[in-house]
C-alpha cells in the first residue's frame, strides 16, 4: 500500500494474475513484508484481536440469524430454543453475546493505547477518525443486537434509547415515531432493528478496510512516538508481528473462553431472562457494561435535552481530539505531567462506569447522608457522576490543550533504534530510563 | 467553459456572434437540466424509502379502545395497553384529589391545574399515558414523595395529578384524548 513493492511473482500463474489483479502482491505488501516498527509492545496487538472478534461476531451472528425469529411473539422463545434445542446453539449464542463484551474490551484497550502513545496525532488523524466511526457503529450494532432477545432489559433499553432522540426540540417526537414505526417500541421496531443489526457489521468491515488502508499510508506509530527514520527501525510484519499478535490472540481467547464456558451470564442482566412486558419497567434499568460511562453522563444532568447533548458530546469530543492536542511529542513516555492526568482519566472512566451501574440516589459511602447540595445528596452517585463527567470533558478540552503548551517534555530519542543501540551514558537520560521502566 | 466548448465543437445552431464568456449556451442548459432532473428523481425516490419506516396503515388503524371504569376500585389503578403503551386508569381518593388541588399553584415545572387534567365532574378518574416523559419508562404506582408515581429508571416523581414534581422528566404525564360514553365507560383515542 505504501512505498515500493518487493513482491516478485514466482510461478507463471502468479505472473499472469499479477498483471490482471495484483491481489497476491497486495496481500504480500500488507501482511507479509509490511515494514513495522521493531519496538511495538503488547498494547499494539489489539488491532489483530479486534479483527478476529469482528470475524467471530459476523460468523456466529449469521448462524444465529438462521434460527432467530424477529417477531414480538416469537423472538424471546426462539432465543430460548437456540439455547436449549438447536445443536450447539448454546455455544454459538454464548460466543456471540460474550463476544460483544470482548469486542468492546479490546476496542477500549485499543483506544486507550492510542491516547497514551498519541497515535491520533498527525499524520494519523484520518486513521483516528475512521476508528471513531467504527466505535460509533459498534455501539449502534451492540444496541440493536441487545434488543433482539426481547427480554425486559432489551425492551426497556430500546424504549430509553429511542426516547433520547425525542429530547430534540420540535422534530424529536416525529423522529421517534419514525424509528418505532408505531406509537411505541413494538413489532415494526424489532424487525427493523434486526435488519440493521445484520447490516451494520458489514459496514464496520468496510470502514475497517479503510482504517487499515489509512494505517498503511503513514505506517504504525510506536511506543517512542518518533517517526521511522531508516530501515533498521523496522521489521517485516511476518513473522515478527503475526507471531506476536498470534500469542496475544491466544491469551485473549483463553479469557473469552472462560466467560463463554464458565460464566456466560456474568456480563448480562438477569432481567433479560424475563420476556418483554411493555406495561412494567424493571426496577433497575441499566445498559450493558460497555455503555455505562455514557449512561452516567446522561443521568448526571437534571435536564433531559442537556443530558442527551452531553452524552453525545462525550463521543463527539473524540472526533476533534487530534486538533485539541497541542503537544508536538506523541508518546506520553516523554510527557510525565500529562501522564498523571491520563491515568486519572482512566480511573475517571471506570468511576463513570460504576456510577452508571448504580441508581442515581444510591449512596456512595453507605450510611453517610444528609449533606444535601442543590438537588441531591453529595454522597450520592448523582454527584459522583457529575464530578466524573466534568473531569471527562476537562481532560480533553482543558488539560490536553493546556499541557501541550505548558509542560516540558523529557528528551525524545532521535530514532527508534537510538536509545537501544547507543551506550546508556551517551544517550539522553530520560530517553533511556523511561522505555526500560515502561517496557 | 462556453468558449472552449463552442470552440472545440462548434454548435451549428448558434446564431450571431460567438457567446460571451460565462453566458450559458444550450450545452450548459442541458447539463443543468440533467443534473436537476437527476437530483429531483433521487429526492423523490428517497421519500418512499424514508417514509416506509413511519407507522403503517394497520398500525394506525388500531387506534382506540373502550374501558369499563367499574373495574377500578377506589384508591387503586388499572393499567391497560393502548397503542402499545400502558394507560393508567386511577380511581383517586378524596384525599389524593385534595392534595392535587392544593398544589395547583405550587412551583410546578409544567404548570397545569388538577381540574384541567380530568373530565368535569369526574375528578376521581385520572386517565393518563403511563410513560415517563423523560425516557419512556413506566412509573410505579404510589411511589415518590407526592403519592403519585415514581419512575424507576431515573427517579422522576409525579404527584397525584400526574404532574412532574422532581427528577429529570420535563413534562407532566400526558392525558390522552378520551370521552365518557356513559357514566362508567370511556373511549380512549
Amino acid at each position: 500500500m505504501s512505498g515500493h513493492s518487493t513482491y516478485e511473482p514466482k510461478t507463471g500463474f502468479e505472473r499472469w494474475l499479477d498483471t490482471r489483479l495484483p491481489i497476491i502482491r497486495f496481500a504480500n505488501d500488507t501482511i507479509i513484508t509490511f515494514p513495522t516498527p521493531k519496538n511495538l509492545n503488547y498494547w499494539w496487538t489489539f488491532g489483530g484481536v479486534l479483527a478476529l472478534m469482528l470475524g467471530m461476531q459476523i460468523v456466529t451472528g449469521i448462524i444465529l440469524a438462521m434460527h432467530y425469529v424477529p417477531h414480538v411473539d416469537y423472538a424471546f422463545n426462539s432465543v430460548q430454543r437456540i439455547m436449549r434445542d438447536v445443536n450447539y446453539g448454546w455455544l454459538i449464542r454464548n460466543l456471540h453475546a460474550n463476544g460483544a463484551s470482548m469486542f468492546f474490551l479490546a476496542v477500549y484497550i485499543h483506544i486507550f493505547r492510542n491516547l497514551y502513545y498519541g497515535s491520533y496525532k498527525a499524520p494519523r488523524e484520518v486513521l483516528w477518525l475512521l476508528g471513531c466511526i467504527i466505535y460509533l457503529l459498534m455501539m449502534g450494532t451492540a444496541f440493536f443486537g441487545y434488543v433482539l432477545p426481547w427480554g425486559q432489559m432489551s425492551f426497556h433499553g430500546a424504549v430509553v434509547i429511542t426516547n433520547l432522540i425525542g429530547a430534540l426540540p420540535i422534530v424529536g417526537p416525529s423522529i421517534t415515531t419514525w424509528l418505532w414505526g408505531g406509537f411505541a417500541v413494538d413489532d415494526p421496531t424489532l424487525n427493523r432493528f434486526f435488519s440493521l443489526h445484520y447490516l451494520l457489521p458489514f459496514v464496520i468491515a468496510g470502514v475497517v478496510a479503510l482504517h487499515i488502508w489509512a494505517l498503511h499510508v503513514p505506517g504504525n506509530n510506536n511506543p517512542t512516538g518518533v517517526n521511522v527514520t531508516s530501515k533498521t527501525d523496522t521489521v517485516p510484519f511476518h513473522p515478527y508481528y503475526t507471531v506476536k499478535d498470534g500469542f496475544a490472540i491466544s491469551v485473549f481467547l483463553i479469557i473469552y473462553a472462560a466467560f463463554v464456558f464458565y460464566m456466560p451470564d456474568a456480563l448480562g442482566d438477569v432481567a433479560n431472562y424475563v420476556p418483554a412486558n411493555p406495561l412494567q419497567t424493571p426496577q433497575h434499568i441499566v445498559p450493558e457494561w460497555y455503555l455505562l460511562p455514557f449512561y452516567a453522563i446522561l443521568r448526571a444532568i437534571p435536564n433531559k435535552l442537556a443530558g442527551v447533548i452531553l452524552m453525545f458530546g462525550a463521543i463527539a469530543t473524540l472526533f476533534v481530539l487530534p486538533w485539541l492536542d497541542t503537544s508536538k511529542v506523541r508518546s506520553m513516555r516523554y510527557r510525565p505531567t500529562i501522564r498523571l492526568y491520563y491515568f486519572i482519566f482512566i480511573l475517571d472512566c471506570l468511576v463513570l462506569g460504576v456510577c452508571g451501574a448504580h441508581a442515581p440516589d444510591d449512596l456512595v459511602i453507605p450510611g453517610v447522608s444528609g449533606l444535601q447540595f442543590l438537588d441531591a445528596d453529595l454522597n450520592s452517585y448523582v454527584w459522583l457522576s457529575r464530578i466524573a463527567a466534568l473531569y471527562y470533558f476537562a481532560y480533553f478540552w482543558v488539560i490536553t490543550p493546556l499541557m501541550g503548551l505548558t509542560e516540558t517534555p523529557l528528551p525524545v530519542p532521535d530514532s527508534i533504534s537510538a536509545p537501544v543501540l547507543s551506550h546508556p551514558a551517551s544517550a539522553p537520560a530520560g530517553a533511556v530510563a523511561s522505555p526500560e521502566k515502561r517496557g | 467553459m462556453a468558449d472552449t466548448v463552442a470552440g472545440a465543437n462548434p454548435d451549428p445552431h448558434l446564431t450571431g456572434p460567438s457567446p460571451v464568456e460565462g453566458d450559458p449556451n444550450r450545452r450548459d442548459f442541458i447539463h443543468i437540466a440533467a443534473g436537476v432532473a437527476a437530483a429531483g428523481l433521487a429526492g423523490g425516490l428517497a421519500w418512499p424509502f424514508i417514509d416506509q419506516m413511519n407507522p403503517a396503515g394497520d398500525t394506525l388503524a388500531m387506534a382506540s379502545i373502550e374501558f369499563d371504569l367499574s373495574k377500578v376500585v377506589e384508591g387503586q389503578q388499572v393499567v391497560v395497553k393502548w397503542r402499545g403503551k400502558p394507560l393508567f386508569v386511577r380511581y383517586r381518593t378524596p384525599k389524593e384529589i385534595e392534595e392535587a388541588i392544593k398544589d395547583d399553584h405550587a412551583d410546578l415545572r409544567d404548570p397545569q391545574t388538577d381540574e384541567s387534567r380530568h373530565k368535569p365532574g369526574k375528578a376521581q378518574y385520572l386517565i393518563l399515558i403511563g410513560v415517563c416523559t423523560h425516557l419512556g419508562c413506566v412509573p410505579t404506582f404510589g411511589g415518590g414523595d407526592y403519592g403519585g408515581w415514581l419512575c424507576p429508571c431515573h427517579g422522576s416523581v409525579y404527584d397525584t395529578s400526574g404532574r412532574i414534581r422532581r427528577g429529570p422528566a420535563p413534562l407532566n404525564l400526558a392525558v390522552p384524548d378520551y370521552t365518557f360514553l356513559s357514566d362508567s365507560k370511556i373511549k380512549v383515542g
